[in-house]
């Protein structure tokens, strides 16, 4: 009984964490997993970022780290892994071990080992997996720790225990997101070509809202109170004002932007108009 | 079929010699997603600090494709840890070999403050590389942008005619204008392409599916845009303060000169007087020439690198200026039609 409450209370202990990767970190494992060595079959590697106050896992940066592997043995290159950790403290100190990762799918044998050497790195140490071969059809990432099973006050061994992971963005990974996920992209959308997209999904999605409305009014589809609830808000959300105080201030502000346009476009031609006055006064 | 065997032989070579011949011209840099990443992550980690560093990859014909990257730690003035650096430097390109990543370096990155990137730092930085690299390239992100929604990546190199004249160090006007230079010539940006493997393609779309609005969406709506048009103009304001300061410099230097001319022509009108004397008297004429005087020393021309740099940035600032202003008016048109429905 006694040993059965230990186990249980690991168990409660373990769930409250949980695993936050960027997609720098699932980047560099693919890029390291398409430059493996010929005979290796996965990649493996430390993963670094910082344990947030609320037990998650935040994982921001990630480097391989060479092994090799045979039936049940792992060698790791330990010196490599101490060197890059070093130079990787030094561009940015926040940033320390949280765990380890490794290309396949869940954890295979030689998992414990490596999980061993990473436990006396770090206390607690994560273990991400990345399945890149697609075995049951999609790409999957899991995240482990590893929960001691003891019988009162004797280990007998290491259990891993999968915990919740998931991808997160930051805003600026996301602005650049949609042109990262693609294999090839011919150049970087300029300001007013993003511009464009963005309207062209808002008119869209107003779209979308209409044919929706018109579907309710004239009963071909079921009214939803929630869909309408919200819909309401956004129309709320607009502030309330009389027609020729929202025209001023569009106005005014049409105006502020011309002044710029033409502060900017007076700037360039005195610029150019300067360069060719500096050129014929030295002809002279 | 004998015949025909060694003619792709020799075209093969041929191709391989050619690039020595004539190397090709920078056409396109190509980034890899993952590099991308890397250099937004370390410039907005960073961010308002300015950041470098090293990029990685392969030069393959018109194409510079940049593979990988690795950051530079922020760098200090102190001999000692200057070699540090280097060490820094050596230590992860070894690292990085033994993962089977492409050690070349290609060029570096840097972080900038609304694209205020031209400086003389970046030549001195460019003339260096180039020493060692036929080609490289300087990735210019702009951290602040990105919360508008503007990805704000730029592939810069100096152009030849530039480095020609900078290593002769020669930035007098006659030069300038001997090889037709302005300021507009000094950096050439290069069209970038983003490219990742396949696999990271398929684990990307499958772990994020797209949804039907993004949050760059909303920034790219935002109509609050006058923080940053403030600081623009304010930058542009400062700029022309310098160029004013630049010009100063000049008309100091042009007034100068009118003076030493006029000296020397009073001079060489009196040596002339006294020589028809002297002629008058049966004496031999002077000579017309005196190094040994002071108004014949010539006056150094103040170099035009400067003003140059500071035009192309007030460019730049009027381009961001027009180019914000343009999207504000979208954005002012659509929530008045938005309004008025």
């Amino acid at each position: 009984m006694a040993s059965g409450e230990k186990t249980v209370l690991q168990f409660g202990g373990s769930t409250s964490l949980n695993v936050k990767v960027h997609p720098l970190v699932i980047f560099n494992i693919c890029d390291c997993y398409v430059r493996r060595p010929d005979q290796a079959e996965r990649v493996i590697g430390t993963l670094l970022g910082s344990v947030l106050s609320d037990g998650t896992v935040d994982v921001r940066n990630s480097y391989a780290v060479p092994h090799n592997e045979f039936s049940d043995q792992v060698a790791l290159d330990i010196e490599y892994h101490h060197n890059m950790l070093t130079s990787h403290q030094k561009v940015n100190p926040k940033e320390i071990i949280v765990g380890w990762y490794s290309t396949g799918f869940g954890v295979t044998g030689g998992s414990a080992l490596i999980h061993e050497f990473y436990s006396r790195e770090v206390a607690n140490p994560v273990h991400v997996t990345v399945d890149t071969t697609f075995r049951n059809g999609e790409a999957t990432i899991k995240a482990f720790v590893s929960v001691n099973l003891s019988l009162g006050d004797q280990s007998l061994a290491a259990q891993f225990q999968e915990i919740p992971a998931e991808l997160r963005m930051s805003e600026a990974e996301r602005v650049g997101y949609e042109l990262l996920k693609s294999t090839a992209a011919d150049k970087i959308p300029s300001d007013l070509e993003g511009m464009e997209s963005t309207l062209e999904r808002l008119l869209a999605l107003i779209d979308d809202t209409y044919k929706y409305v018109d579907d309710v009014v004239e009963n071909r589809v079921a009214h939803d109170n929630k869909i309408g609830r919200y819909l309401a808000e956004a129309v709320s959300s607009l502030p309330k004002l009389s027609p020729s105080a929202f025209d001023k201030l569009v106005n005014d502000s049409l105006q502020d932007q011309l002044l710029l346009v033409y502060l900017s476009s007076i700037t360039r031609t005195q610029l150019s108009l300067a360069e060719k006055l500096n050129t014929a006064a030295q002809i002279l | 079929m004998a015949n025909q065997a060694p003619a792709p032989i020799r075209s093969f070579l041929q191709a391989a010699v050619k690039p020595e011949e004539a190397p090709l011209p920078l056409r396109v840099v190509q980034i890899e997603g993952l590099a991308i990443l890397k250099i937004i992550k370390h410039c907005k980690d960073f961010s308002p600090a300015l950041v470098t560093g090293q990029l990685l990859g392969l030069d393959v014909g018109s194409v510079l494709e940049v593979t990988n990257c690795f950051p530079f730690p922020i760098r200090e003035e102190d001999e000692e840890l200057e070699a540090e650096g280097a060490n820094y430097q050596l230590e992860m390109m070894r690292c990085l070999r033994e993962v089977n990543v492409d050690n070349n370096t290609v060029g570096w990155y840097q972080s900038t403050l609304l694209g205020s990137y031209q400086t003389v730092e970046l030549i001195e930085t460019f003339m260096n590389y180039q020493e060692n690299i036929r080609r490289c390239v300087c990735i210019i992100y702009d951290p602040s942008k990105s919360n508008q929604g503007v990805l704000a990546l730029k592939a810069l190199k100096l152009s030849d005619s530039f480095m020609e004249l900078y290593r002769s160090n020669n930035f007098t006007g006659e030069k300038l204008r001997e090889k037709n230079l302005t300021w507009v010539d000094i950096f050439e940006e290069i069209p970038i392409k983003v490219s990742n493997s396949p696999l990271i393609s398929a684990v990307m779309t499958e772990l994020e599916t797209d949804s039907p609005v993004t949050q760059c969406d909303y920034d790219r709506l935002q109509l609050a845009t006058t923080p940053y048009m403030e600081r623009n103009l304010e930058f542009l304001v400062e700029c022309m303060d310098d160029l004013s300061m630049e010009n100063q410099k000049f008309q100091f230097y042009y007034r100068n000169l009118s003076r030493q001319q006029a000296q020397q022509q009073a001079w060489l009108q009196k040596r002339r007087a006294e020589n028809m004397t002297r002629k008058a008297a049966g004496e031999e004429p002077l000579p017309e020439e005196d190094p040994s005087n002071p108004i014949f020393k010539p006056l150094p021309e103040p170099s035009r690198l400067d003003s140059f740099l500071i035009t192309n940035q007030i460019g730049n600032y009027c381009n961001q200026i027009n180019g914000v202003a343009g999207q504000n008016f979208s954005r002012l048109y659509l929530t008045k039609a938005l309004h008025e429905n």
